[in-house]
Formats: structure tokens, sequence, C-alpha cells
């Protein structure tokens, strides 16, 4: 199974660089950082969802004693006069500007000395609230008279993204369309015409370490501590708001404890930035786990598709129409829009197909990547469809699969030619793992038993970004600078790994710099699979470079080719004592054509993103509660660089996903969320671990990637809730369309069959 | 349970034990436990996260039993003896348990770590050959988001092999 490439660097196991600060509780996060003359600043949150605000009156907050000020949006706009920042819209302003579009939106912020004294003191400010009708379902705020925003302002930072444009009296942020084929002329062909509509809910990231940072501010700079997965956007994002040249802008980010996608882009960057420059001390804000729940979500969706289908079970037509509830700011939803819209057909190999897929603004906090961008909520419908088709046609599930499935060499919607994916052999291997072709025994009584099988993939978001350096010091040990964050996927040693391979060096030797703008060159984020592709291909690329270099100084210095000398003889002999470097630079864009207005596309992703799921569930039929007895988690990662590492990251994406498929939900009433803090919102610990539950790689090679590698953060957590819909649908014989799948959903399914034809009669 | 009186407002001298070593310092009546060793004594290992007990970041051991540090007030620990993450570790030799989290991977960012790592040391302690259903049970308050649990019970068992072979070996 493992793919080991003896000898070398690739393929080994070896322990985290930073294993020992880990577990001795040293390691570095922007959580411990403290400065010198630092103020702590607590956010005041809307409590009502959509609102004008009348006044606010700050006056008895400020008179706390340890109180050093009370900030608005009119203080802001003394420092920032266009307050207003996002990846893909201009359009959250750093504080509540006139307006509320979210119950939880910050308003006001008290800074203090101490963080109690400012938490005190919040509940001493008094906002006036004039409150508006609102909209919280995507589908009705589609038409909705209730706009929440009165103009679109795109921002244009990103490539694929860049055709969005300004528009007026909408709720819709931005449509993806594709069109291959003529799927209106094949739906009158057809067979069989099947439709379903499937619904998702909003979940959230929840890392350990809250959202936090701090900003010092002074003598025309700013130095930014931040717990962000993508420094350079801080960077060039916080520039453009103070109008300065990037290089008075320094971003640096240590470890942090858990992103998944939350971490990205502007979250309180923008907001620690004014304060600091408002008070010209530096700044801390650090949310609570209760106040994350604000600041970014999963987008909840409504996703409704159709397919047409031969008598012999192949799919000629599908159209796909997803609504993504964005919240009140778009963050990347627009990208997540797109970007999940590309594979919104599943991977099938089916000639005409239409996408629509929208991203609307609602009154609910705002919507942005988590762990798929996208991908999992369209695989939970593409995947439960072609079950109840399977299963309308009488079809075995998985046969029904291998008959519709995309294989390298075909076309996928978009037009670009499937390769390196290992679809077959996932899919295969999960049914081993099940044992799928033995007989099934689903009980008679009470307890009846089902079982499950998904297919899924991804593309990546493209055209990205990665450079990286590889500096070889006096003494020829190695330094690796480069601006991908480890957040826990183990980045800097998987890079150490490629870095340490094209050197010719160990791994574990070499020293991982990490991301600070004034050192650490660019990279777009640490986001979306993208990581050991990328930055990985330019680590590769830097080390060829300092490869090269260092033939060329031992041409310099006339050595004979092959002589073996080593790097720090070399650089003696040039400089007379220890000193000097090599430097390398390595940077990697990889290959890609703009779609064109059907979203057509030769090359869409720079690779893609393969799992598959198998599961067995167990369901007490007179309650509705379901034990998972096992599940099976299959992905396909290329070349694994680090196997044990890559095995912890696939399984940890799949039981992060099982919990959005089982238990998490952020419950809203009228617009407040109710279940905001871990008592509530019941994120899976040590015992929810199904009872049997492999998580394992295949054979296989990304012909591109680095040393055959390709990205692994997100793919178990595609295939993982339709597999567990499709055991339960197997065991009760009733369809849940809307995820989370609850006792509850499954007590109320069961009750919906009619009596004749219940499960334990 | 010590009582404060109605003096909510004056800090309170407070002496204990650290990871041994005995120290004194001020704090409010209102401090938390995580807070004081945070601010005055620098430690990062106790951390808090969801701030209402619930995820075991802010594990500290109070007097051989593990506690979290975030519904803890400081100046009841006063005359207490207090063990953090900072403490297991000799000199440069990992504990047991601290090594088998390295050697079977039982950790991604790290951030749950610490917690983690006192309570399987705790519940070594006390029942020194557990079974998989005991540890889940055993550190089912511990809260791990990137979801190393797998590892971490399979760190768990080995920790447990190694005291036994140790145990056996003096």
């Amino acid at each position: 199974m493992t793919t080991l490439i003896s000898g070398t660097n690739i393929g080994r196991s070896i322990d985290r660089l930073e294993a020992r600060d880990k577990v001795t509780g040293r390691v570095e996060y922007v959580h411990h950082l403290r400065l010198p003359g630092m103020l702590y600043g607590k956010i005041l949150r809307a409590n009502v969802p959509h609102a004008r605000i009348k006044s606010i009156d700050v006056s008895a907050a400020a008179a706390v004693p340890g109180v050093y000020r009370v900030v608005t949006i009119d203080d802001i706009r003394t420092v920032i006069p266009h307050p207003y920042y996002g990846p893909a819209f201009h359009d959250q302003p750093i504080l509540a500007d006139g307006k509320v579009r979210f119950a939880g939106e910050p308003v006001a912020v008290v800074l203090a000395e101490n963080k109690r004294v400012a938490d005190e003191a919040l509940g001493l400010i008094s906002v006036e609230y004039e409150e508006l009708p609102a909209v919280y379902d995507e589908v009705e705020a589609m038409t909705s008279p209730v706009i929440v925003h009165d103009e679109l302002r795109p921002a244009s930072t990103f490539p694929d993204l860049a055709h969005l444009k300004g528009r007026r009296g909408t709720n819709v942020a931005l449509d993806y369309h594709l069109l291959r084929g003529d799927p209106s002329a094949a739906f009158q062909t057809a067979d069989h015409v099947f439709e379903h509509t499937f619904h998702t809910q909003p979940v959230m990231h929840t890392p350990m370490e809250p959202f936090v940072a701090v900003a010092d501010a002074s003598d025309g700079r700013l130095t930014l501590h931040t717990a962000s997965q993508g420094p350079s956007f801080v960077r060039i994002e916080i520039a453009r708001l103070l109008g300065w040249p990037e290089n008075r802008v320094r971003v640096k980010v240590p470890f942090l404890g858990g992103g998944f996608g939350a971490k990205l882009y502007i979250k309180l960057e923008a907001l620690v930035t004014a304060l600091s420059l408002l008070v010209e001390r530096p700044v801390k804000v650090a949310c609570t786990m209760e106040e994350q729940f604000f600041v970014v979500t999963r987008h909840p969706c409504t996703i409704a598709i159709k397919s047409g289908v031969t008598r012999d079970g192949r799919i000629v037509a599908r159209t796909c129409n997803i609504v993504w509830n964005g919240g009140a700011y778009a963050d990347i939803g627009p990208r997540v829009t797109q970007k999940a819209g590309l594979t919104a057909a599943g991977p099938y190999d089916i000639d005409n197909v239409e996408i629509n897929s929208y991203a609307v603004y609602t009154n609910r906090p705002p919507a942005g990547a988590l762990r798929g961008f996208g991908a999992p909520q369209t695989a939970w419908a593409y995947e439960r469809h072609t079950d109840m088709i399977a299963n309308a046609l009488g079809i075995d599930r998985l046969a029904f699969r291998h008959k519709n499935l995309l294989r390298d060499g075909r076309p996928q919607a978009s037009g670009t030619i499937m390769q390196d994916t290992a679809l077959d052999t996932v899919l295969d291997r999960a049914a081993a793992l099940i044992d799928w072709n033995q007989a099934f025994d689903r009980g008679t009584g009470r307890i009846r038993r089902g079982r499950g099988i998904a297919v899924s993939f991804k593309g990546i978001t493209t055209p990205t970004t990665s450079v990286a350096i590889v500096n070889l010091y006096g003494d020829g040990s190695c330094g690796l600078y480069v601006g991908t964050v480890d957040m826990g996927q183990g980045s800097d040693t998987v890079l150490a790994q490629i870095a340490a391979e094209t050197l010719n060096m160990d791994a574990a030797s070499i020293r991982v710099i990490h991301p600070d703008t004034d050192v650490t060159p660019y990279d777009m984020g640490t986001l979306g699979s993208r990581s050991t592709f990328h930055m990985g291909t330019a680590v590769r690329l830097a080390a060829e470079d300092a490869n090269a270099k260092i033939a060329a100084l031992a041409r310099e210095l006339n050595v004979p080719p092959n002589s073996n000398i080593p790097l720090q003889e070399l650089l003696r002999r040039k400089y007379g004592m220890q000193a000097g470097n090599i430097i390398g630079v390595g940077s990697f864009i990889p290959g890609y054509e703009k779609p064109d207005a059907n979203g057509q596309s030769r090359k869409a992703t720079p690779f893609w993103g393969v799992g598959a799921a198998a599961a067995e569930v167990e369901v007490d039929t007179e309650t509705g509660q379901y034990t998972i007895t096992k599940l099976i988690n299959i992905a396909d990662v290329g070349v694994a660089i680090n196997p044990r590492m890559v095995v912890a990251q696939l399984s940890g994406a799949a039981i992060m996903q099982l919990g959005f498929t089982t238990t998490e939900d952020m419950l809203f009433h009228e617009g407040q969320l109710t279940n905001g803090s871990l008592a509530d919102y019941k994120i899976p610990t040590l015992l929810d671990l199904p009872q049997k539950f492999i998580n394992e790689f295949i054979a296989s090679r990304q012909q591109d990637g680095p040393y055959g590698a390709k990205g692994a953060g997100e793919v178990t957590t595609l295939a993982l809730s339709p597999a567990i819909g499709s055991a339960l649908a197997d065991a009760i014989g009733a369809n849940l369309p809307n995820l989370p799948l609850t006792p509850e959903s499954v007590f109320q399914a069961l009750k919906a069959i009619p009596q004749n034809a219940q499960p334990g009669e | 349970m010590r009582s404060l009186g109605n003096d909510v407002t004056t800090p309170r001298f407070i002496k204990f034990t650290l990871n041994g070593r005995a120290v004194a310092t001020h704090v409010m009546p209102h401090e938390s436990l995580v807070d004081v060793l945070t601010e005055r004594f620098d430690l990062r290992g106790a951390r808090e996260s969801c701030g209402q007990g619930l995820c075991g970041c802010c594990t500290v051991v109070v007097n051989g039993k593990a506690v979290s540090g975030c519904l803890s007030l400081a100046w009841l620990i006063d005359g207490a003896t207090i063990t953090t993450v900072e403490g297991l570790a000799t000199g440069a030799s990992l504990s047991v348990v601290q090594q088998a989290f390295i050697d079977t991977g039982a950790f991604q960012c790290g951030f749950c770590t610490p917690g983690f790592i006192l309570m399987v040391t705790q519940l070594l302690e006390t029942y020194p050959d557990p079974d998989d259903e005991h540890i889940r049970h055993y550190l089912a308050g511990n809260l791990c988001r990137c979801s190393a649990y797998p590892e971490i019970v399979q760190a768990v068992r080995l920790a447990a092999d190694r005291r036994k072979k140790e145990w056996v070996a003096s």
C-alpha cells in the first residue's frame, strides 16, 4: 500500500519537526503572545439580525476605571477612511457602519489593559437599533425584497474571481454557470428522469485555538502577529486598506491551533490594525469559543439535481442548481460557489451537463471555506441522488457507479481531461473493505442494518502561486523559507522532506522558517489541499536552483565534477572562512485556462482530489438511534511523502466530517444563534469513533506533483456523509435528504414510511 | 470550601508548589488558574479554549487531580501542589506518555495535546492497564478538533506497555 522509495526522505514517516515542542507545551501560538504596553480589545456584538444603528452611547463604558478607549466605526475611519475588506467583495466593514447585517456582527470595541475590565465595560455600551426585516433562507433570499447589501463592491485580488461585477438590488453575489452538450435535448431522449433536492446545514470549524491577532503599529510601520492561514493575503489586504506599500506591513505567523479554512483571508487583522493605529500601542483581540461562531461558518445550501438515465443505467444528462447561503458578508463564498459548482455533477462521465451555482447574501453569520470549499455539500447531494437512481432502476449501487464513472482521458463537465485520478481504485478498495460482494444481513426485527458507499472528487483553487527560498548557510546547514502555515497538517515536516530529498540531506536537520512577510516569500495561502502540491513544487525548484548554484560555485573554484566536496568546504575556499550563502529560489504557478462563458476550460484544476467511503450502520427502528459499525475512507493522495502523517490527516478530516454528518448544526431562531458554544454544539469526542474505522491511501502517483504527491487535507470530507446516508437508507428503506443525520431525522423518516412498508413490523 | 467574604477587590497573596518549585504571587479573587499560570508564570501548556470546562485544553493537575484551569479560581490553590505539562519532562528526557505521543504521531496542531497528556498520565497512574473502551471514556472530556483520536488511543496503549516493561525491569 505504501509507495516507498527506499533510502530517501520520501515515503518516510518521520516525526513532526516540532514534535517535542508540542508535547512539552512550549510550542509558539499567537494565543500566548503578550507585548509590552499591549491593550486587550473585546468586541461588542449586535444582538439583532438586521437593523439600522440609530445611536451608540459609549460614555458609561469609557468611564470604567482601566478602560483605555471605546472604539466605533467613526473612530476607525480616522485611520482607515474606507474601512471595508474581503477577498471577493469589499463588503465587510471593520465595525458595523450604520447598519448591522447579522446577529453577532462586531459593533464596538473596548480597549483596556486587562481583558476582564474590557469584558465588563462591554455591557455598559448602549446601542439603539431600528430593526429591519431580515432574510435567512438562501432560496428565499434569491427573490426576497429584503436586500442585505445596497450595492455589491467586488474586489479584484484573485484572478479566478476577477470577473465579479458590482450589482444593485439583489442578494445574489455571484452566479456560476457551466454548460456542456445539450442537456434539454438529452432529457427528451432519456428513458428515465430523476429529480431530487437536498439540503445541508450551517456548521463551524471550531479550531481549539480561537481567532486571535495582535497588531503593533508605530512609526509608519505595522507588525501583525496573527493566527492566519494566509499571511501574504493579509499583508496585501492590510496594505490596501492603509494605502501603504507592502513593505511597511509585516505579518508573522507561528504555529496555529487548528485552522480548517476558518483562519483564511481577513478575520481580526483589519480590526486590530485600526485599533493599534488609533491608540499607538500594541493591541490584541482574541475571540472566545462562542464568538468563533460569528466569524465564519460553512455554507448551508440547497441543491436540486436532475438526471436523465437510459434503461440500462447510463446517465446521459444532468442539471444541478445550487444555492449557497453565504450569510451577511461574502468572505470567500464566491470561490466556494465556483469551485464546488465545477464538480457538482459528480465524478461521472456525462455528455450533457448544466450547472448553476449561486452565492447568496442573507442575515446570518458569514460563510466561507471549510475543508472542501463546498465540495462536501455537493457530494452529499450527487452521491445520494446517484444511489436513489440506482435503487429505482434496480441496479447495484456500486455497479451503477462503475458504469458511469469518469475515467482518465475522458473530459470532465468543464471539458478538462481527467488525469491521475484513481476513482475506480478508491471505489474498489472501499467496496472490498466493506465486503460489498458478500451477502449482508439487514436484520428483520427492531434492529436493522444497512451499508452504503460513495465516491467523490474535487477541483483545486487555481491559478495560485507559491514561492520558496532554500538558504544554505556557511556550514552547509539549511533554512527553508516558506509562507505555508503549519496549522497541524504537518507542512513544515513534509516540505522539509521534499527539500531534503532534492538537496540530499536529512529532513530532520532542516530548519523551516515560519511565515514572516519581511523574510519569507509570497504564498497564496494554506488552503484547499494546495500546499504539498504547490509549495512542495516551489520547494523542489528552490532546492534544484540551490544545487545548480553549488555546481556553478564548484566550477568557479575549478573543482572537478563529482568530486563530492561538501558545500561548507566550497564556501570556505571561496570566502576564506565560514561565510556566505547559497540561496535557491523556486516559484510555481500551475497551468490554467480561464473558463469560457459556459465554464469550459482545458485546464480547470491543477489536480483532482479523489476519495471514496463506505459505511455500515445499525439502526434501532423504534427510536431512530443508530450506530456506525464500520466506516472506511480511501483516498488518492498521489505518493505519500509521510505515510503516517497523511493517514492521520485523512482520519482526522473524516472524523471532523463525521461531526458535520451526525451532530453538528448551528441552530438559529429568528436570526439568533441558539447553540453557539461547545456545551450545545457537539463536536466529535473519542466516544464518537465508529466501532471499526479504517483510513487508507491507495498506490498512485500525481505525474506533475513533487515526487508524485498531491494534496490530501480535504479529500476524506467528501464521500463520507453520503456513504453514511446511503447506509441509513439501505437500513430503513427511506432517504434522508438533509444533513445532519440525527436520530430524530431517522425517526421522522421512519414515521413517514407508509405503515404497511414499515421495517420492524 | 474557603470563603472569600465580601471582599472581591483586594488581591490575595498565595503560595503554592508549581512543577516542584515553591512559588508565590498576588492574584485577584476572580482570576482563573489558567490565566495566572499564563500571565504570571509564562507557562503555555494550559490553554483556555472553550472557557467552559468542556474541552480539556486548560487541564492542570492540582494536588494529584486533573482539573479545568479555566474553571478553577486561582486564589483557592493557596498551599496546593500544581503540575502542568511543563513539569512532566525531566531535563531532556520526556515522560513515557510524552514520548508515546511522539512515537504514535498522536497530535496535529498540538493545542489540545498538553491536556491529553496530563489526562493520560493520570489515567495510567490510576489504571495501569486500561482497555480501549476505558481509554475512550476516560478521555471523552478532552476535545481534539484535528481528531487525532485513533492515534491518541495508540499512544495510551504504547505508554501503558512501556510503563509495564519499566515496572518489570525495576
